[in-house]
C-alpha cells in the first residue's frame, strides 16, 4: 500500500486530543492525517502489557474530566466506550485500619457529622465552580489584549457568570480561586483522614503541595467533566483507559481520518515563514498546509519546529513553562487478589487512596521540590481487574497506582537502580497497609517521570503537559502568544493538554482547536 | 557617551595609565564601571581635533560580544532586522535588535572579522537575551569586553597618522570594511568605522598591546594634531553626524516598564535596516502589523533658529500642539546650526516641516523662555565626501 504524501491537515500524535481534534476537522470536510510516533493510538491513555496477560495503561487509568460535548458529539459510545465502574468510590486508606469510604458527596465511616455536612457543603460550592468554568473550558480562551469582540463577549461573559452567583457565592468564588486546598479543608473538615484524600486530589499530577496556592484550582478542575450524566464522577472504562483512545480512533475514522501509526515525527517543515508539512525520522516527507501537533508546547516548539522559526521573546516564555512531572507510575502483576487490611473485597472496584493527613501529604512534597523522591509517598492505587477481570488472566489482578512525589529532575538522575530502589519503596508503603502483597507479586514495574518522558514523548514526563496553575491557565496557557491555539508560524497549531483547558482525558483542547483551525482557516 | 545611575567606577580600561596622564581636568565618568575621560583638556579644542585633525577616544568599555560557531550567520540573521547573509568577512554593518513587539532593543555594529566569526558591539548589554536568542542555534556567544582593547581614531588626518604609524596601505579600506596588521608581534585590527561622521578608523588590539598601541599613535600622530578625546567632544561629534544613543534617544526595550515608551526603527527612522524579504527574524510580525497600521513615533533631526541649545525642549507642531520632545540638542560648530534630535508624534514631522521648539535658557540666574521656529531636514547635519572618500585625502 501506498502511504499518502500529501494530506489538508496533519496531525501529530493519536492521543485523545489529537484524535478528537482529527475528527472534527474531518467532519467538516477536511482531509486529515494523524501520525503516530508508537505502535497504537491512545497516547498516554494507551494500554501497555507489562507481564504476559496483565494489561494496565501507562499514565491515568481512571477516567474524571471527560466532556460531555465531546463524548457525545463524538459518539464514543457507539465507538465501544463503556464503563466497567461509572461511579467509582474511595476510599482513603488509615493506618489504624480505620478507613473512611467517599462517593460523590457521601462519607461512610469514623468520621463526625461536621465532616459529613462539610463534604456535602464543600462538593456542592465547588460544583458550583466547576459548572461555572466548564463553559470556559469548552471554548478558546479569550485574550486580555489584542482580543477580538469575540475575546471580549467571553470576557463579559464570564464576569456575568461570577457575578450572577450572586454576592456571597460571588466573594467566595474570588477568595478560594488562587488559594491553597489546606486551607479551604480545614475550613471543612474535622477528620485528618477526609482532608488528606480530598487534598490527593487537588495535587494529583502537579508540582503542588496542598499549601501551594491555587491548589484548590485544579481540584475544582477535576470536577468539571460528567460521567454518564454525573458530573465530576470517577469511572474505570471496560478494557481500562485504552478504550477510550480507541473509542476517539473509532471517531475520527469514521468521520474518514487517515491514522499511520508507527510514523514518528522529527521535524516540522517550514518554508518562507509558513508550515509546509513534516518529515518523520526514516526520512519521509509529508506535504501539508496545516499542522496540528498534540505533542507537549515544549516539544512542538523547541524541538520538532525549531526555535529558529519563531521570536525569542517566544521561545524564551516557551522554556521556561513549568512542566517537571511529579508522578511516577507503579504496576503490579498479582497471582491473586489484594488483601488490604480493613478493606472489603467489593471496595477494591474502586480506587484506594493513601494520604493520611494534610501534612503527610506537604511532607511528601518537600522533598520533591529538592530533587528527591518522598520517603512516605502518597499513592492512588486501583485494582483494575476487579473491575473489568479482562485486564489479567483468569484468577489473577492487576494493580495501578500513581505515586507522588517523584520529581523528573531527580538527585543524580532515574537510572534502573534508583527506580528500582524507588519502587520497593512503593511497594512497602502499600504493603503496609495490604500485608500479604508481596507474596502475590508476579511482575513489578515502575515508571518513572523519566520513562514516561520516553514512552509518551512527554516532555519533563508531565502528564499534563505543563503544570495546571493560574499563570498557565485560560489566556496564558501554554504561554502568551500560544493562548489561541494558532502558534505563531503560519499553519500550525497546538491541540494537545498543554493547551487550554488542560490536562486529563477531557477532548476538549482537541475539540477547541479543531474550532479554532476551521475559524481561521475560513472554511467550516 | 552616558553617566546614567551613580558613578561606580570600579573598572580601568586597558588604556588607563594613559588617559590619566593625558587628563589634565581630572574629569572622569562612569561608562558601564569603568573609568573614562568626560573630557582631558578642553571638551572643545577636543571636539575641533576630530573635525580638524585626530582625536582618539577610549572604546574599551564598549559592550563586545563574540559569536561564532557553524550557525553564527542564520543566528545572527534571526536576531537583527537587517539581512546578515548580505555581510561579508571583512566587512562590518550596522544593525539594530528588537524584541517579539518589534521594539528596538538596542542597535550597534556587527563585525564579520573572518567567516563564521562576529563580533557585536552595543551600547547596552545583552548576554541574557544573545544567549536566549541561541536557543536552537549551533552558535557559541561570548562576552568579550575586557578582552579587548579598543580605541577610536577619528578626524581628517586619521588615515595619514595610520600611514605613518606603518600601516601600508590602509588608505585602501573602504568605510565599513576591517582589515588586520603585524603590529609589534602581535594583529592589530582596524576597521574604517566610527560614532562622528567623519574619516574615521577602529583598532582593535590584544590588552597586552593596548600601550604601545597609544604610544606608538601618539608618535605618529605629533604632527597630525593628534589628540586625546572624551565624551563630552565625542557627544557632540555624533550628534552633528546624526546617530542616535541608547539610553538618550531611545529607551532600551527590555528596560521599559511603561507601555509606549519603547520605540521600533521604524520610530527611529530606520526604515532601511529592516528587510521583510527574512522569513523571520525577532520582531518581524509585530514590525509588519505596524507598517500596516502606521507608526506612532518619528525621529526627527531638527535645525533651530537661535544659538540656545535646545535641551530637553518640548516641540510643538503650532503655537499649541505638543509634538514631542527633544532627546539630543547641540550647537553645531561645524555646521554654525542650532541642531538637536527629537521624538515626535506622528503626523507631526515630515520632511521639511516647521515645529517649534520651547527652549527654556539661564542668563545671570534669570531664566527666559522662547519659542523657536525649527525645521525638519533629512540629511545629518554633518556629512562631509572624506568619510566615504577611498583612498582618502591626504590632511
Amino acid at each position: 500500500m501506498t502511504e499518502k504524501k500529501t494530506a489538508e491537515v496533519i496531525v501529530i500524535g493519536a492521543g485523545h486530543n489529537g484524535l478528537a481534534c482529527a475528527a472534527y476537522l474531518a467532519r467538516a470536510g477536511r482531509d486529515v492525517l494523524v501520525l503516530e510516533a508508537s505502535d497504537g493510538v491512545g497516547g498516554a491513555a494507551a494500554m501497555r502489557s507489562f507481564a504476559d496477560g496483565f494489561r494496565v495503561s501507562g499514565c491515568a487509568h481512571l477516567l474524571y474530566q471527560l466532556q460531555p460535548e465531546v463524548a457525545g458529539e463524538l459518539e464514543l459510545a457507539r465507538f465501544g466506550l463503556e464503563m466497567a465502574v461509572a461511579d467509582a468510590a474511595t476510599t482513603a486508606l488509615s493506618p489504624d485500619g480505620h478507613h473512611v469510604r467517599m462517593r460523590g458527596a457521601d462519607l461512610e465511616g469514623r468520621v463526625t457529622e461536621r465532616d459529613r455536612a462539610g463534604l456535602r457543603d464543600f462538593r456542592e460550592r465547588m460544583q458550583r465552580f466547576a459548572k461555572l468554568l466548564r463553559p470556559y473550558l469548552n471554548r478558546r480562551p479569550p485574550l486580555l489584549v489584542n482580543s477580538d469582540t469575540a475575546d471580549k463577549l467571553t470576557l463579559g461573559r464570564l464576569g456575568l457568570d461570577i457575578r450572577r452567583l450572586g454576592r456571597r457565592e460571588m466573594q467566595e468564588f474570588l477568595r478560594l480561586i488562587a488559594i491553597n486546598i489546606y486551607d479551604v479543608l480545614n475550613e471543612h473538615f474535622d477528620t485528618e483522614l477526609v482532608q488528606g484524600a480530598l487534598a490527593l486530589d487537588g495535587v494529583l499530577g502537579t508540582h503542588l503541595g496542598p499549601r501551594s496556592p491555587n491548589s484548590l484550582l485544579t481540584y475544582i478542575h477535576r470536577l468539571t467533566g460528567e460521567i454518564d450524566g454525573n458530573p465530576g464522577a470517577i469511572a474505570l472504562p471496560k478494557g481500562g483507559m485504552g478504550s477510550v483512545g480507541e473509542a476517539f480512533a473509532g471517531a475520527a475514522r469514521a468521520a474518514g481520518v487517515d491514522i499511520r501509526c508507527d510514523a514518528p515525527v522529527r521535524r516540522i517543515r517550514v518554508d518562507n515563514g509558513r508550515v509546509v508539512g513534516v518529515e518523520l525520522e526514516d526520512g519521509e516527507t509529508i506535504d501539508a498546509l496545516t499542522v496540528v501537533s498534540s505533542a507537549d508546547p515544549k516539544t512542538t516548539v523547541l524541538e520538532l519546529l525549531g526555535a529558529r522559526h519563531v521570536e525569542t521573546g517566544f521561545t524564551r516564555r516557551i522554556r521556561n513553562l513549568r512542566m517537571r512531572g511529579n508522578a511516577a507510575k507503579l504496576h503490579l502483576a498479582l497471582d491473586g487478589l489484594p488483601e488490604f487490611a480493613g478493606v472489603d473485597p467489593s471496595a477494591l472496584d474502586g480506587r484506594l487512596v493513601i494520604a493520611p493527613d494534610m501534612d503527610y501529604v506537604e511532607r511528601a512534597f518537600n522533598p520533591a521540590k529538592y530533587g528527591q523522591w518522598s520517603a512516605e509517598p502518597v499513592i492512588e492505587i486501583t485494582v483494575l481487574s476487579v473491575g473489568d477481570p479482562s485486564l489479567a488472566p483468569p484468577g489473577k489482578h492487576v494493580l495501578s497506582a500513581v505515586v507522588q512525589y517523584a520529581p523528573y529532575r531527580l538527585d543524580g538522575g532515574w537510572d534502573e537502580r534508583q527506580s528500582g530502589v524507588f519502587r520497593d519503596l512503593v511497594i512497602d508503603t502499600i504493603a503496609a497497609y495490604a500485608p500479604g502483597l508481596r507474596d502475590r507479586i508476579v511482575a513489578a514495574e515502575l515508571l518513572s517521570p523519566a520513562d514516561i518522558e520516553r514512552l509518551y514523548r512527554m516532555g519533563g514526563g508531565h502528564w499534563h503537559h505543563g503544570e495546571l496553575a493560574l499563570d498557565q491557565f485560560l489566556f496564558t496557557r501554554p504561554v502568551p502568544g500560544a493562548a489561541q491555539y494558532a502558534l505563531p508560524v503560519e499553519g500550525l497549531y497546538l491541540c494537545g493538554a498543554g493547551a487550554h483547558p488542560g490536562g486529563s482525558i477531557t477532548g476538549a483542547a482537541g475539540r477547541n482547536a479543531a474550532a479554532e483551525i476551521l475559524k481561521r482557516e475560513g472554511r467550516s | 557617551m552616558s553617566a546614567r545611575g551613580v558613578s561606580e567606577r570600579v573598572l580601568r580600561t586597558h588604556f588607563h595609565t594613559r588617559t590619566a596622564a593625558a587628563n589634565h581636568r581630572n574629569a572622569w565618568q562612569d561608562w558601564k564601571g569603568y573609568t573614562t575621560a568626560a573630557e582631558y583638556t578642553a571638551a572643545d579644542l577636543e571636539y575641533f581635533a576630530v573635525r580638524n585633525a585626530a582625536g582618539v577616544f577610549d572604546l574599551c568599555p564598549m559592550t563586545k560580544y563574540r559569536i561564532t560557531g557553524p550557525e553564527a550567520l542564520p543566528y545572527l540573521d534571526r536576531l537583527v532586522t537587517r539581512d546578515m547573509t548580505k555581510l561579508k568577512p571583512g566587512r562590518v554593518a550596522y544593525a539594530v535588535w528588537c524584541n517579539d513587539a518589534g521594539k528596538v532593543i538596542d542597535d550597534g555594529t556587527i563585525f564579520h572579522l573572518r567567516e563564521g566569526e562576529y563580533r557585536l558591539c552595543s551600547q547596552e548589554r545583552h548576554l541574557e537575551w544573545l544567549l536566549d536568542a541561541a536557543d536552537g542555534f549551533e552558535v557559541a556567544v561570548a562576552e568579550e569586553t575586557a578582552e579587548v582593547a579598543a580605541l577610536a581614531l577619528q578626524g581628517p588626518t586619521s588615515c595619514a597618522v595610520l600611514k605613518e604609524m606603518g600601516l601600508t596601505d590602509v588608505e585602501q579600506l573602504k568605510p565599513f570594511g576591517l582589515t588586520r596588521f603585524h603590529f609589534e608581534g602581535t594583529e592589530l585590527t582596524v576597521s574604517r568605522t566610527g560614532f562622528t561622521g567623519d574619516l574615521g578608523y577602529e583598532l582593535w588590539i590584544d590588552p597586552d598591546h593596548a600601550e604601545i598601541l597609544w604610544d606608538r599613535l601618539f608618535l605618529a600622530g605629533k604632527y597630525r594634531g593628534i589628540r586625546a578625546i572624551g565624551s563630552e567632544a565625542l557627544e557632540l561629534c555624533r550628534i552633528e553626524a546624526g546617530f542616535i544613543q541608547a539610553g538618550v534617544d531611545f529607551l532600551p526595550a527590555d528596560e521599559i516598564v511603561r507601555p509606549g515608551r519603547a520605540r521600533s526603527p521604524f520610530e527611529l527612522g530606520l526604515d532601511w535596516l529592516v528587510d521583510f524579504t527574512k522569513p523571520n527574524f525577532n520582531g518581524r510580525r509585530a514590525l509588519a502589523a505596524e507598517l500596516r497600521r502606521g507608526s506612532t513615533w518619528r525621529l526627527v533631526k531638527l535645525d533651530i533658529e537661535g544659538n540656545k541649545p535646545a535641551h530637553h525642549s518640548y516641540i510643538y507642531d503650532s503655537r499649541k500642539k505638543q509634538a514631542g520632545f527633544v532627546t539630543s540638542a547641540a550647537w553645531s560648530p561645524v555646521a554654525k546650526a542650532n541642531i538637536a534630535l527629537a521624538s515626535v508624534r506622528r503626523p507631526a514631522g515630515e520632511p521639511g516641516g516647521r515645529l517649534f521648539a520651547e527652549i527654556y535658557y539661564q542668563r545671570e540666574m534669570h531664566w527666559s523662555r522662547k519659542m523657536a521656529a525649527a525645521s525638519v531636514v533629512e540629511k545629518p547635519f554633518w556629512d562631509p565626501p572624506r568619510r566615504r572618500q577611498t583612498p582618502p585625502a591626504d590632511y
